[in-house]
């Protein structure tokens, strides 16, 4: 890990010095442990801020559209298939970024932690290989890292990145996981009572602090829906209200959502936004054989049409 | 009150006893773990208020100040308006858990809703009828800072009874008349020794808060020093825009009414509003005084922090510490006051 932070500076430095980029895009050591928190920089005696951990959890690409700088960033394998994204979508020219990329080992789970933890106070923790130590006040334990990711990286099949144009680090070898919609297909068996109450228990949680949209490197809409006039949808915490919100949103992001898991990470209330998000994400690559964020020349199946694409819903 | 303070013990076996005693006549509110997270709702039964937590997730600033609220209804029939305002909760209500610093918020809510020209009446018809049964802090979190803005792990502002847990016992500190209407019969008299345990526990809280945060050293900078400097350039960069700092504080205090209207009728309805929304001060005429993430962070940290301190003496912060630890991006307000301060040094 040292060696590849040291890498990441170097390349930072040589980027801002040799005037290639405005502004680098990383991350910077928390206040708390297991936190790292995305930074910018822009003069080269700063880059010694960057570092890199299993807690850079943030999708950096979130920070691309709209600016105009040139800029270098950091991107494991969702912020790269991310940026992918935002070219296809026109949100961002492909020179105007340096991609750093980092092959990733997946980003540990906070609140997973936490909750394994009965909400006791983490104070220390070490990543030791395959492992994480962790000490609190009244209590000292060891646990298997592969257990703490995020639900996202523990299917993640892209933990490299799948566009760069330098690699920091080794290759790291793909994830295992045989079927990465296991989860959806046992939702999927559920009959559709079930599957509402489940969506309903979640939902009720949702405080509409909008962390979820704005920390989603594809909700770069200029102005949302819900915050457009006329008010689409209401504006209360009213179940019909939310639930109206989260799917539409859910809606608008398939065929597009690289399932980096950036609005479950941000969710305060622990709400499983993620079920819809990959469900979706499932129908688009069953309908159209496609995934997010892989290819720049491919379109995204709901930005195109191929006269042979599947259309048994017309009647 | 202070003269005759009164100190009761209760064993931590028999708390689910009171809880559920307390039931028969209150609607009581606790402490309670679902899917996970620690959250403020009404209890079914004295055995779910947990008695072990750090902090809930969201603070319990709705039982006072709900994030949504129907103001009144109406009803056009028959060219007659019917206007109704919705019926109060019927039984008083007991806040059984809540953390010093969050008790402390509401004295600083009641500076927006009750000490201005115009009192908001169903926040003040909470505040009469809700009684505060606190729990003291023998672990301040890393992330609490309640001693750097006025307050204490064991501080007793708006709080009727002090739970002070002492491993097997708790000592119970009377506050109030309500507090101890409510307890008196129901809770032995603490003894000697126990007093002692409960101060001991109280200095060694006090003494594990972290470092301080420069919040008196900020609200004494002049405004027109800070205000338009480069430092507000570049610390809201990361700042996603999102409302969970504003939601999950304690006491931010802003709202927006909206008009929920169908063909014969409508309610109005009070909602939270955050500061850092762009839609916040975004006027009719299209003109936005706080165009961008700089302008609105700006706010957040200079309203907290400088204008209520200018206002009322003290900051609109309480430390609870929830902004630090749900920041997305780990944005954090101890780190943004101590740097605004620091420059300016």
């Amino acid at each position: 890990m040292a060696d590849l932070i040291a890498e990441m500076r170097q390349a930072a430095r040589r980027l801002l010095e040799e005037k290639k980029v405005d502004l680098i895009i990383g991350f910077e050591k928390g206040t708390l442990p297991l936190r790292s928190s995305p930074c910018f920089i822009r003069h080269p005696e700063d880059v010694d801020r960057l570092t890199w951990d299993s807690s850079c959890e943030n999708n950096l690409a979130k920070y691309l559209p709209g600016r105009k700088e040139k800029i270098g960033i950091i991107a494991k394998g969702c912020d790269s298939r991310a940026i992918v994204g935002l070219i296809q979508e026109k949100q961002l020219e492909r020179e105007q970024v340096v991609i750093l990329g980092v092959p990733c080992q997946g980003m540990l789970d906070r609140w997973k932690m936490e909750q394994l933890l009965e909400g006791r106070e983490v104070l220390e923790a070490e990543e030791r290989g395959e492992e994480l130590y962790l000490k609190g006040c009244d209590f000292e334990r060891t646990l298997p890292r592969a257990e703490l990711l995020h639900r996202s990286c523990q299917v993640c099949r892209h933990r490299n990145p799948v566009l760069y144009d330098l690699l920091l680090g080794e290759r790291v070898a793909e994830s295992p996981v045989p079927d990465e919609y296991a989860e959806i297909r046992e939702f999927e068996r559920k009959s559709p009572e079930e599957r509402w109450a489940y969506f309903t228990k979640e939902i009720s949680r949702c405080i509409r602090c909008y962390g979820c949209r704005n920390a989603c490197p594809f909700c770069y809409c200029r102005e949302c829906f819900v915050d457009a006039e006329p008010l689409w949808v209401g504006k209360t915490i009213d179940l019909t209200d939310t639930q109206l919100f989260h799917l539409v949103r859910a809606f608008h992001l398939a065929g597009r959502c690289v399932d980096c898991g950036a609005c479950e990470r941000a969710c305060p209330m622990g709400v499983d936004l993620r079920k819809l998000n990959k469900k979706l994400e499932k129908d688009v690559e069953e309908l159209f054989g496609y995934k997010a964020g892989l290819s720049l020349e491919e379109l995204p199946p709901l930005a195109t049409f191929r006269p042979e694409d599947p259309q048994e819903f017309i009647r | 009150m202070k003269e005759q303070m009164k100190y009761l013990k209760l064993s931590k076996e028999e708390m689910a006893n009171l809880l559920d005693e307390l039931r028969r006549e209150f609607r009581v509110v606790a402490p309670v773990r679902r899917e996970g997270l620690i959250l403020f709702e009404e209890i079914g039964s004295g055995k779910e208020a947990q008695l072990d937590f750090g902090n809930s997730r969201k603070s319990p600033k709705d039982f006072f100040f709900p994030q949504m609220e129907v103001l009144f209804s109406y009803q056009l029939s028959d060219n007659e308006l019917k206007i109704e305002e919705p019926q109060p909760e019927p039984r008083k209500t007991v806040i059984f858990g809540m953390r010093p610093c969050d008790a402390r918020a509401l004295l600083l809510l009641d500076k927006i809703f009750l000490e201005g020209e115009v009192q908001d009446s169903n926040y003040r018809r909470r505040r009469e009828e809700n009684i505060i049964l606190a729990l003291g802090c023998t672990h301040p979190r890393r992330t609490c800072f309640c001693t750097s803005v006025g307050g204490n792990p064991f501080g007793t502002e708006g709080i009727d009874a002090l739970f002070i847990d002492l491993g097997k016992t708790y000592v119970v500190e009377v506050l109030t008349q309500k507090g101890e209407e409510l307890l008196r019969d129901r809770l032995s008299e603490a003894d000697e020794e126990s007093l002692k345990s409960a101060e001991r526990v109280k200095r060694e809280a006090e003494s594990s808060m972290g470092p301080q945060v420069k919040a008196k050293e900020l609200a004494d900078l002049n405004l027109l020093d800070i205000f338009e400097d480069s430092f507000w350039d570049q610390v809201h960069e990361k700042c996603l825009g999102c409302g969970i700092c504003t939601y999950l504080c304690p006491t931010c205090s802003c709202f927006d009414v909206i008009d929920e209207k169908t063909d014969s009728g409508g309610e109005r309805i009070r909602l939270w509003d955050s500061c850092l929304y762009p839609l916040f001060t975004l006027q009719a005429s299209g003109v936005n005084p706080r165009p961008t993430g700089r302008e609105r962070m700006r706010q957040r940290v200079l309203h907290k922090f400088k204008y209520f301190a200018d206002e009322f003496g003290q900051p609109s912060c309480v430390g609870c510490g929830r902004c630090v630890v749900s920041c997305p991006v780990n944005l954090d307000i101890r780190r943004v006051v101590n740097e605004l301060v620091g420059g300016k040094a």
